[in-house]
């Protein structure tokens, strides 16, 4: 087939946009399929447990170079770096408490060894780490069953501040419930605890913050204490600010509505 | 090569492959003394890494050796080393590097951008083995050439992870690369790494003739970019040369010994060059070899002036 070039339209010209717009399609579809692949590779990323003073998720996804040194200095020897094909993103540290739990070194060596800043030399006591929380399975238990156990609680670096004890008294014939009860401004997510829960799949485990915790929202207001409680100003909408000032005799559709044997 | 001027004459070229066919046991051998060197570095530096992450080497007490792998490391405790191009896909992910990762980026850079940025490529990469082999076996089988494919691709796949670092938020190779599969894979342990290597290995070998190492990867067209400014470079002598071919067959990236530029430059020029030594080894005139650009160019002015004086002789 003759191709038919129109008067004062550049041949080149028409090969060379043609040219850019397969170039365009090729980098495009390689690029998305190279996108999604990436995204799926993050996708696990909110379930994994990482080394002390790590960033927030999407930060730390972006700054951790895979190296491994963290790994190396880890003096217990808890840090893994995930392997191809495994459960979360490739190449980076984690640690399952279950098996190897974070003994909560003073001078914090894998935070020091990282070269990137993805574990952020920002931590400067171990205490201050959030590296997940404690959650405990009350359906398992043993102290929630009424057993004497307190494990966790015994175990806990931070026992009394991350980890404490509620006691409940029951009747004569049994001995009062020890419950354990984890406080997330305390819990550094060691593990410790998962590690030592006696029951045959840990009762209490560590999870990151964001699978587990929720958010009460600021406009909650506790009425029965002191309005000096109220740490965020809180105000009504004004009455006064009108946005249709109901004439009188009129009020909003609906209202009345049983009045008006309308129903 | 169709035009062989005619001070070459055949006869010479195909001398020169007999001399190459008819060589003796030790003189084969020794024309393999690049691809030892070369394994014994990539695999040697690799065990450096393994020693100190399993077995705990020790410059002396609580000095480790070499400590992380090829994306980042710390050499006996105080030089840092860093994958530049790693750090540059994290930077452009958003993430401000501490110090210690730009100096080590900067000592890597000036290391590579002194002896060749491919050199990384022949000498460090462990996947090179694996793309050797695949391309050893791919000579001596007959697979027919399924396709060709423009072999500056590289530079695309390499402007397409720095953009996709910005947007994805991740060091977009360093996610997906086999490099890192490979090396971290021995290692911190392979996982399903290994089919990475399996598939560029059955690419290289059924499909694209050096196509992971010589068309697709963008950390050697990063190391190419850089290779511009090499300093240890392969000397050609365009007087011994009978222009036989043999270099041509045996190089990874044969585009880098287009004659006519050689003859003009007097040395391989391109930074694609990996330094790999494989033409040295076996030219049978000696006509190539590795020598420091700086005596190349004192060499070049030389050969010049001669070639000028036989010139001006014939005028």
């Amino acid at each position: 087939m003759a191709e038919h070039v129109p008067k004062g339209l550049n041949p080149k010209r028409r090969e060379f946009l043609v040219k850019l717009a397969q170039g365009a399609a090729f980098a495009g579809t390689g690029g998305l399929l190279w996108e999604y692949i990436l995204r799926n590779e993050a996708r696990a990323s909110p379930y994994a447990l990482r080394p002390p003073g790590a960033l927030a998720e999407d930060d730390f996804n972006a700054a951790c170079i895979k190296c491994g040194q963290c790994v190396n200095d880890c003096p217990p020897d808890i840090l893994k770096l995930q392997p191809a094909g495994g459960h979360l993103p490739i190449g980076m540290p984690y640690y399952e408490p279950r098996t190897g739990a974070c003994i909560m070194c003073p001078d914090i060596p894998c935070m020091k060894a990282c070269p990137t800043g993805a574990l952020s030399p920002a931590l400067k006591r171990i205490e201050d780490a959030r590296m997940g929380l404690a959650v405990i399975d009350i359906e398992n238990c043993l102290s929630y069953k009424g057993l004497r156990c307190e494990i966790c609680h015994r175990e806990c670096p931070l026992k009394g501040k991350a980890i404490t004890l509620e006691t409940h008294p029951r009747q004569t014939s049994k001995h009062a419930m020890f419950i354990p009860l984890v406080h997330s401004d305390a819990c550094t997510g060691c593990g410790i605890c998962e590690k030592a829960c006696p029951t045959e799949i840990a009762a209490i485990r560590i999870l990151p913050h964001k699978l587990v915790q929720g958010k009460m929202g600021e406009h909650y207001r506790y009425g029965w204490m002191d309005k000096s409680e109220i740490t965020q100003d809180f105000k009504p909408a004004a009455p006064a600010a009108p946005a249709a000032p109901a004439k009188p005799g009129e009020s909003a559709p609906g209202v009345d509505y049983l009045n008006e044997g309308g129903l | 090569m169709s035009g062989v001027p005619p001070s070459y004459p055949r006869s010479a070229a195909l001398g020169s492959v007999d001399k190459l066919h008819e060589r003796s046991v030790p003189a084969r051998l020794w024309s393999w003394r690049y691809i030892v060197l070369r394994r014994l570095t990539q695999f040697g530096i690799l065990l450096l890494f393994f020693g100190t992450a399993h077995w705990g080497w020790e410059l002396s007490k609580d000095v480790p050796l070499l400590n992380g792998n090829l994306s980042a490391s710390k050499f006996i405790g105080i030089v840092p080393m860093t994958d530049p191009f790693a750090a540059l896909q994290i930077f452009l992910a958003g993430h401000m590097l501490r110090t210690e990762s730009i100096v080590g980026a900067a000592i890597v850079l000036g290391f590579y951008a002194l002896l060749g940025g491919r050199v990384f490529c022949a000498w460090v990469c462990p996947v090179n083995a694996v793309t050797d082999l695949a391309g050893w076996l791919r000579q001596r089988l007959p697979v027919p050439t399924l396709f060709g494919l423009n072999r500056n691709i590289r530079y695309f796949v390499l402007a397409a992870t720095l953009i996709l670092s910005v947007i994805a938020g991740v060091a977009a190779f360093e996610w997906i690369s086999p490099i890192g599969m490979m090396q971290r894979g021995i290692i911190f342990g392979m996982g399903l790494g290994f089919l990475s290597l399996i598939a560029i290995f059955l690419f290289d070998l059924l499909i694209l003739k050096n196509g992971w190492c010589g068309h697709l990867c963008p950390l050697g067209a990063f190391w190419s970019l850089v290779g511009t400014t090499a300093q240890i470079r392969v000397r050609f002598d365009k007087d011994t040369c009978t222009h036989c071919g043999e270099c041509a067959r045996v190089c990874p990236e044969p585009q880098v010994l287009n004659l006519k530029k050689l003859e003009q430059v007097g040395w391989v020029a391109s930074g694609e060059c990996s330094n790999c030594g494989r033409c040295t080894a076996l030219c049978p005139e000696g006509s190539l070899g590795f020598d420091l650009r700086p005596l190349i160019r004192a060499h070049n002015v030389a050969t010049g002036a001669k070639v000028a004086a036989i010139d001006n002789r014939h005028v």
